[in-house]
């Protein structure tokens, strides 16, 4: 299987280790990744709260640029949110041919060109869906035994576009989690919102739902998640929460592929541990057992 | 299914036309049933509900609309638009208060605005959005000097995993977006 492979600024600088680890689990698991050539930011919530035009305009270069560099392979996305903006606007201008229009005014400032046709992928999909949960069973070599596992899924992977998994009720980590051999935390929270950049800008408003979400994981051994900003809001801010709280919050957090990846054999330092802000004394003693 | 907005024209704000008009066409189909503000993780937060604010926008109600913390507070989960009865898009009609906010400059939502247009600034210049680089600009921008302590306690942890890096991204100096964005301002109307 060959993808092309869009990174987003955070796997380049705060999220590293999703970045390490979504590549490491994807040539483990035997897909060849090329990453996007001189690829730039999607716009995040920056754009969209400035300009509908820029909004479109940042992500569909990247898809021109997609495009270019042969539109037959899909695009993987482990940002969530860099996946609904791409995926935004490869939806829209299937529709709206003046859209279409209108980019490619913008694109050819910039000596590009927008056809329409690459296909956004989120990393989760691509996993769950592409290699799936069988061929990770196969070749987990060292399963993650006695260890349970919240799946969290936040928003934009899930919604507004219903993709890959219902978008109230997410289900596609389980068979993975499963798969590498830990146990599914039953819970409710794995598709509610963490808050997204409000945890920083306006934490009063942020943090009852980091700490419901922590609260709901108490008994799982950590949480797995698929967006650098559910990853940042949940392991970086447990101290607040849990005096928020009045209760100890503290678990651990890792990315879905460093999960997957210890799995299969994968080292600590390819899978990038050594950068997660939340790793628990108690799940580093699971793991060693 | 055409019906409120169009049925009861505002009757005042009659200027506030050019900034509201598209958006008071995104919820004219509202039915006001407040299933929006049931599911909105925020709205413990907010002055108004979703479901007040989108009345407000009916009515054309411009001046308590952007006095209102409500949009702002949108972290754009999605629950709402997903389970909107009338299938209306109500978290895309929340990010055009948010550039109707920005481009008439009012001063409720100018901390925020300041927020995303100094992101936007280091993704004109470097094509990827340098953390550092941003958060400089928006202190500068936010002219207050006690504002990059709120940030210090995140600022410290990240720092102390190496994850702050003070050099340009590597995609940097390969060409900035200069021209994407001055295309997309003359589109526009902004330059």
């Amino acid at each position: 299987m060959k993808y092309l492979y869009y990174p987003g600024c955070s796997l380049e600088a705060s999220a590293g280790e999703y970045d390490r680890s979504s590549r490491a689990l994807l040539t483990a698991m035997g897909a060849e990744i090329t990453e996007l050539e001189d690829w730039s930011c999607c716009g995040a919530s920056a754009a969209e709260a400035q300009s509908r035009l820029l909004a479109l305009a940042l992500p569909a270069r990247n898809l021109a640029i997609a495009e270019k560099m042969g539109g037959a392979h899909d695009l993987v996305v482990p940002c969530s949110a860099c996946y609904l903006n791409l995926r935004k606007v490869a939806e829209k201008i299937g529709r709206e041919p003046e859209l279409l229009t209108a980019l490619n005014t913008v694109l050819s400032a910039d000596g590009l060109h927008l056809s329409g046709g690459v296909r956004v992928r989120h990393l989760l999909d691509v996993l769950a869906n592409d290699l799936g949960a069988q061929a990770l069973g196969a070749k987990a070599a060292r399963p993650l035994k006695g260890l349970t596992i919240a799946p969290y899924y936040g928003c934009q992977c899930l919604r507004p576009y219903r993709v890959f998994d219902d978008p109230e009720a997410p289900r596609t980590m389980s068979p993975l989690i499963t798969a590498a051999g830990a146990a599914v935390h039953p819970w409710q929270m794995g598709a509610r919102c963490c808050s997204a950049s409000l945890m920083t800008t306006k934490p009063e408003v942020g943090l009852p739902l980091v700490a419901g979400i922590l609260k709901a994981a108490r008994g799982a051994d950590a949480i797995a998640t698929v967006c650098p900003m559910c990853q940042m809001n949940l392991e970086a801010f447990q101290s607040k929460a849990s005096r928020f709280a009045a209760e100890d919050l503290a678990i651990s957090v890792l990315y879905l592929p460093q999960l997957l990846g210890l799995a299969m054999g994968l080292s600590e330092s390819e899978l990038g541990l050594g950068f997660n802000l939340a790793l628990t004394p108690g799940f580093r003693e699971k793991l060693a057992a | 299914m055409k019906v409120s907005a169009s049925a009861n024209p505002p009757a005042a704000d009659a200027g506030d036309d050019d900034l509201l008009r598209e958006i008071r066409a995104m919820v004219s189909a509202c039915i006001q049933c407040g299933t929006c503000s049931g599911s909105c993780p925020n709205a413990h937060a907010m002055d108004y509900t979703p479901r007040q604010l989108w009345r407000m926008v009916q009515m054309g109600e411009q001046d308590r609309i952007f006095e209102s913390k409500t949009f702002a507070l949108c972290s754009a989960c999605y629950t709402c638009s997903l389970r909107c009865p009338r299938g209306l898009p109500l978290t895309d009609a929340m990010a055009a208060l948010k550039q109707a906010a920005a481009r008439a400059d009012v001063p409720a939502f100018r901390p925020s605005a300041r927020f995303y247009g100094s992101f936007l600034e280091s993704v004109r210049r470097h094509g990827r959005v340098r953390e550092s680089e941003f958060m400089t600009l928006y202190f500068l921008a936010m002219k207050n000097p006690l504002l990059p302590m709120k940030f210090a306690p995140l600022g410290l942890k990240l720092m102390g995993k190496g994850k702050l890096q003070m050099a340009l991204p590597t995609g940097a100096g390969r060409g900035t977006l200069d021209a994407i964005f001055e295309k997309v301002a003359e589109l526009e109307g902004r330059s």
